[in-house]
């Protein structure tokens, strides 16, 4: 009878315990995705992924203490949309941290008010100009464009092309990697010989191509999201064109190889994450462990391949996580300065390193170039 | 690559492409002979028909020469009810009303083939295999062929429709006069539903036909939309054929824009020189005045 009173007492205690500690109030992060919309390919993964991370973070153990509650709201793609969601995230919901939103066209829109407000913001969308120049309280995760040129033309280089044809989409993401290409071509001694663009919409680039075939280019280098480009790669071996063909990072998941169709995508060059090609990442490599880990966590949770868009989110709360581990404190202020010190934090993306003049914090080795060989991805040394 | 096979090449690659935007205008011809409405929903029985067949082939199972039919007669069903719970418990308003209650049937149409099918691009297979056929130094796909000559049947087939048969004749009697229609013992209403299941057809067998090479998803009915009113202008609103030579035409021009231009200009150069015709002939191409009509 004792014994029972002794473990029922003992119960109580551990419940109460339990209690205490999920009632200290939790450190709020807000996050802003294209859950729906044009944009909803990136959207989608990246709430998924930070639902996700906020239970893991939750089951061992929280942050500082705390449990950490991530309040995620759509923006449906659209920018103004984006700025009431910032807005209710720092007046209504408190947050301490926002990451997101998810393509560069909304961060551009929030960044003002990011600044007024003096939250930190971990974009998860690729245009320069959100880190360029640096502003005090915003960063981002995905590697900027410049850098996936820059691996591209490498590889021309080394390849020996110095004509190259561009073909670019018409949107935001297609416009900014034409002005990169362009601008760094004659660092590399490459010519762009033919530059063409096409709606992102368009169901058919023949004619572009067309015009392209009848150039003296080397290779060809497109820049654009699905389904465009698939439809290029489609084209190009309808024309019979054989000059290589490099892509950009943009349709860096086997949904472009679906699209395009194993036997029209063969061959083509394309700078991407580790993230898609794991498997043949080497052991030692330090993304290594964190890749495979995430991979298989979302793989056997959602029942769909993890794309490169969700490791974006994944990076932007674990950088902010581990900031306040860092500087040991849930304020705003203290999560940015402790993020602008980050060094050697190796994420899905690459490793970070942040610092006053540089809140994207990767170089081109967050990239590595793949060839798609028989409807899979070739990592190549 | 000479200049003159490059030619041919972009006028083959417009003519695919602006068969396309003729069938989504056939859609807009025969439900406007009938009620004189425009409907707005046209570019989503497009899409439908494209994302049916991928669905049944993927989902079900089912095998290509099955599934293409299945989808095309699944979305006329839809035509049809779209007539039933929308049209018809309002006939008689004023065309406007009837216009904006298509649009809401667009988004609608739209919002579902989203949340059923996801926000994915789907492909769909050749119907037949092979490679590109080369054409005196231009490339033509096999799947091409198939769209030039279905496209071709069923604007005949409308053609003859209208023309020749006492249905057709009656629906083209509606649209002049409903009540003098009826008068003469045409039930108007049969001839409605008949319209949108024509109309809806039409449009799903342009989205089957062409989704093996452009791609297909949820969202690809507003551009369709969009290009196919716009050929139906250009063509002569209410005339079949001149719908589809109105399609044809508004391709070519955005592939020669592209082409021989700037593509970055294409849309802005094909509708430059649509406003252009429009002013001189403010009928379309194939447009009777409307006072031969009557």
């Amino acid at each position: 009878m004792r014994r029972t009173v002794i473990a029922c007492g003992f119960a109580l205690a551990v419940f109460v315990a339990a209690a205490g500690a999920l009632a200290a109030e939790p450190i709020r992060i807000g996050a802003i995705f294209s859950v729906t919309g044009p944009a909803s390919f990136l959207g989608e993964p990246e709430r998924n992924t930070v639902k996700m991370l906020e239970e893991d973070i939750n089951q061992s153990g929280g942050v500082l203490g705390r449990p950490v509650e991530i309040i995620v709201y759509d923006d449906e793609t659209d920018a103004t949309k984006a700025l009431t969601a910032f807005d209710r995230l720092i007046k209504k919901d408190k947050v301490v941290a926002v990451v997101g939103p998810s393509i560069s066209g909304s961060t551009l829109a929030i960044v003002p008010k990011v600044e007024e407000a003096k939250i930190p913001l971990v974009s998860c969308s690729a245009a320069k100009k959100i880190v360029d120049p640096v502003k005090k309280w915003v960063f981002k995760t995905p590697q900027s464009d410049e850098l996936a040129v820059r691996k591209i033309y490498q590889h021309a280089k080394k390849a020996g092309i110095r004509k190259i044809a561009i073909i670019t989409a018409s949107d935001a993401y297609g416009a900014a990697g034409r002005e990169e290409l362009k601008a760094l071509a004659p660092g590399f001694g490459i010519a762009v010989v033919a530059d063409e663009v096409f709606g992102p919409k368009d169901t058919d680039m023949t004619a572009q191509l067309t015009k392209i075939k009848g150039t003296d280019a080397q290779a060809i280098v497109c820049w654009g999201t699905n389904p465009g480009p698939a439809v290029i790669a489609r084209n190009r071996v309808q024309l019979g064109i054989g000059t290589p063909l490099y892509m950009s990072h943009g349709v860096a998941s086997p949904k472009f190889i679906e699209l395009a169709g194993a036997a029209n995508a063969e061959g083509i060059l394309l700078p991407a994450g580790r993230l898609i090609s794991e498997p043949q990442v080497p052991a030692g490599q330090p993304q290594k462990k964190i890749l495979a880990a995430y991979i298989k966590e979302y793989e056997t949770k959602f029942k769909q391949p993890v794309s490169t868009f969700g490791g974006y989110a994944y990076d932007a709360i674990m950088l902010v996580v581990q900031a306040m581990k860092n500087g040991k404190s849930a304020d705003p202020a203290a999560i940015r300065d402790a993020l602008e010190r980050i060094k050697g934090y190796n994420a899905t993306t690459g490793e970070f390193n942040f610092s006053e003049k540089d809140h994207n914090g990767l170089t081109e080795e967050a990239f590595v170039m793949v060839r798609i060989t028989k409807g899979d991805w070739e990592m190549l040394k | 690559m000479t200049a003159a096979s490059a030619f041919l090449q972009y006028v083959i690659s417009g003519a695919t492409v602006g068969s396309t935007y003729g069938l989504a205008a056939l859609g807009f011809t025969v439900i406007f002979n009938t009620t004189e409405i425009i409907n707005f929903a046209q570019g989503e029985f497009v899409m439908l028909g494209g994302i049916l067949a991928v669905f049944a082939l993927q989902w079900g199972g089912i095998p290509l020469p099955v599934a293409v039919p299945l989808a095309v007669l699944g979305v006329t069903a839809i035509g049809v009810l779209v007539d039933r719970l929308t049209i018809r418990p309002v006939r008689g308003r004023s065309p406007i009303t009837l216009i904006i209650i298509t649009i809401g049937v667009s988004i609608l149409l739209r919002g579902g083939a989203m949340l059923l099918f996801g926000k994915d691009t789907f492909s769909l297979p050749s119907f037949s295999p092979g490679g590109p056929i080369h054409l005196g130094g231009a490339t033509l796909l096999p799947q091409s062929l198939w769209v030039g000559v279905i496209t071709l049947l069923t604007v005949l087939a409308m053609k003859f429709f209208f023309e020749r048969t006492l249905s057709g004749k009656a629906m083209l009697a509606c649209a002049c006069d409903r009540k003098a229609a009826s008068l003469m013992g045409i039930h108007v209403d049969s001839m409605v539903t008949l319209s949108f299941a024509f109309s809806a057809l039409v449009g799903a067998l342009g989205g089957v036909i062409l989704a093996p090479i452009t791609l297909t998803s949820y969202d690809v009915g507003i551009l369709l939309g969009l290009k196919g009113f716009a050929a139906c202008i250009l063509g002569g609103l209410g005339n079949p054929f001149g719908a589809v030579v109105g399609g044809v035409i508004l391709g070519i021009l955005e592939s020669l824009g592209a082409g021989l231009i700037s593509s970055g200009y294409k849309d802005a150069v094909a509708f430059v020189i649509l406003l252009g015709l429009l002013f001189l002939r403010p009928q379309g191409l194939l447009g009777a005045s409307s006072s031969e009509r009557v």
